[in-house]
């Protein structure tokens, strides 16, 4: 028996569509079921067709402000985990000379991706607090004699530790960007007479456009889809998009939630097409 | 113009690709492996910070500087259920890790078998697989679990949590898959298929083998994604908590060096995956490497 080549390319993501199917795609036609249904205020929901829920949400001003701050914290996060990230991975692929030991600092670079977020975000607390490593080495030092009370539970805080987090989805896609520019490309461009910032400009960084793109699109899908970060980095002071939809929720008003969750899954969702523009993810990572 | 190029050639293989006038390095070598150990120093002098902080005494606290040394907040962890319930939860993450990594390693192995050729329909699979990775997790997860709660079924950490976590560690998986598909030359298994080796054969003998090292890779990130998943998590896994659970419930109401202690465990099972996966990585390395030298 032949099986043909469509069939076998569904045999084989059959497994990974029984996941998909029951814990993506179900999850959100309910979601987007319950945002266009009433509530009693107490959890209960009632299939009666309603705007009011978006309408709510398109009208409320809390929305913008949430929108804003959380937009504020991507673009923020997004700056300075590209300029790290660029710099990072473009020491390892230019700069060191050992293949081996690049390769190891590159591990090195990754190990803490694979241990928890949570923990790596607390261990700040320490650090930045007011009777912080920070502050007390200062006062220590004398350069101040009030702690500096910007460092913890404030918007700083917030994006030290997305910064924290995040880099490492820039540094892997554009290390993985750069190693694939021929050297001889940029020998050439040295004897062609290029100096190193003209093939910084007109070679380098033209190529490493991709990696860039595709270390945006997780960086800009995690920070708009966090609450917890915010929520605990900025002491409760700041909110997110995602923290008053979890605050809807757990006074169970469902279809106000659904409706602004369907409003963010939509919002994020163009954010990665119109990255996706910039970049054919699938040419990028299977060569 | 080919002339010049030619003769260069030979020097990338020795690494210098941008090289100094003078027969050094060029200045911004040294700035940049300033800006390199400065970012290793952020990257891992908090968590160690913390791991510090979690050997102190009775009378430690949240900051520097560390007050006395004893092993107190661990035995808290493990003793007293003041703290909640650490051992349950560690468990139940553990067996939870256990699953999503063997789902992970299965499903994604097929999956990137099936986009190493184009098949109709394979472009909305992918997307539908990027959209899986990027939704918010939180927002699915309270999907799920009101689907769950619509079709009476009780969420709890090996149904929803579990598919919850599998949305997420998934497309992740099918994403290193294909990093590492795309280093697997068609040619040997059509080699093998000129042998006369069946379809399972080549599965079995020449691709499985061959790929083994990205496997472990795809475990790697499976176990890791999953036991310190939070977000997907939360309203998944019904009345018992996962680690991460009990940690961003203890971030709330716990201001004692046992958070830390907790922290500190929980990496210490971290940094055995990583290693254990790392060393096999490297011991299927070396063993070819002294299987190829033997055979020349």
């Amino acid at each position: 028996m032949k099986i043909t080549r469509n069939a076998a390319g569904w045999l084989n993501v059959a497994p990974l569509l029984a996941i998909l199917i029951p814990f993506f795609i179900v999850p959100i036609c309910v979601i987007l079921a319950v945002s266009f249904m009433q509530t009693d205020g107490f959890g209960g929901i009632f299939p009666d067709f309603t705007l009011d829920n978006y309408i709510g949400v398109f009208t409320s001003e809390l929305t913008y402000r949430l929108y804003y701050e959380t937009f504020k914290f991507t673009l923020l996060t997004l700056f300075f985990t590209a300029i790290i990230g660029f710099w990072i991975a473009y020491f390892l692929v230019f700069h060191v000379r050992s293949k081996i030991l690049a390769m190891g600092l590159f591990l090195v670079c990754t190990v803490p991706f694979w241990t928890s977020n949570i923990i790596r975000m607390i261990s700040w607390i320490p650090l930045l607090g007011k009777e912080g490593l920070i502050n007390t080495g200062l006062e220590g030092a004398g350069v101040i004699d009030q702690p500096l009370t910007f460092l913890l539970f404030s918007p700083f805080s917030v994006v030290v530790a997305y910064v924290h987090q995040l880099t490492i989805f820039m540094i892997v896609p554009i290390f993985n960007s750069l190693s694939r520019i021929d050297k001889r490309l940029v020998e050439a461009a040295l004897d062609a007479g290029a100096s190193r910032f003209d093939i910084l400009r007109l070679i380098i960084l033209p190529m490493s456009k991709s990696g860039i793109a595709l270390g945006a699109i997780f960086v800009v899908s995690i920070v708009m889809g966090d609450f917890f970060v915010v929520k605990v980095m900025s002491g409760g002071g700041t909110a997110s998009v995602v923290g008053a939809f979890y605050e809807d929720v757990s006074v169970l008003q469902y279809p106000t939630a659904a409706a602004s969750a369907i409003i963010l899954t939509v919002v994020v969702m163009l954010l990665v097409a119109a990255i996706l523009r910039v970049v054919d993810i699938r040419k990028e990572i299977s060569l | 113009m080919n002339a010049p190029a030619k003769i260069h050639a030979k020097a990338p293989a020795k690494g210098h690709a941008i090289r100094p006038r003078a027969n050094g390095r060029p200045w911004t070598f040294y700035v940049l492996a300033g800006l390199f150990a400065l970012y290793l120093i952020a990257l891992y002098g908090p968590m160690f910070s913390i791991y510090i902080l979690s050997f102190q005494d009775l009378k430690g606290g949240l900051v520097f500087p560390m007050r006395g040394f004893s092993l107190h907040w661990f035995e808290e962890l493990f003793y007293q259920t003041r703290t909640g319930d650490f051992s349950g939860s560690f468990r139940r993450s553990i067996g939870l890790a256990v699953l999503v990594t063997i789902i992970t390693v299965v499903f994604s192995f097929m999956a990137g078998l099936a986009f190493r050729k184009r098949f109709w329909g394979d472009t909305f699979v992918f997307y539908l697989m990027i959209g899986s990775l990027v939704a918010p997790g939180l927002v699915l997860g309270i999907g799920i679990g009101l689907a769950f709660t619509m079709m009476g079924l009780q969420a709890s950490w090996y149904t929803s949590a579990l598919g919850a976590q599998l949305s997420w560690t998934l497309p992740f998986g099918i994403l290193v898959m294909f990093a590492v598909m795309s280093r697997f030359n068609n040619d040997w298994e059509e080699a093998a298929r000129d042998l006369g080796a069946s379809a399972a054969q080549r599965i079995w003998m020449v691709v499985l083998p061959i790929l083994a090292p990205g496997l472990v890779a795809v475990a790697l990130f499976g176990f890791t994604l999953s036991y310190d998943e939070f977000a997907r998590t939360l309203q998944t896994a019904g009345p018992l908590n996962t680690l991460p659970l009990e940690i961003w419930s203890m971030t709330l109401n716990v201001t004692s060096p046992s958070l830390y202690a907790l922290g500190t465990v929980s990496t210490v099972v971290s940094f055995l995956i990583i290693g254990i996966s790392l060393g096999s990585i490297a011991l299927i390395q070396r063993q070819r490497a002294a299987a190829a030298r033997s055979g020349e």
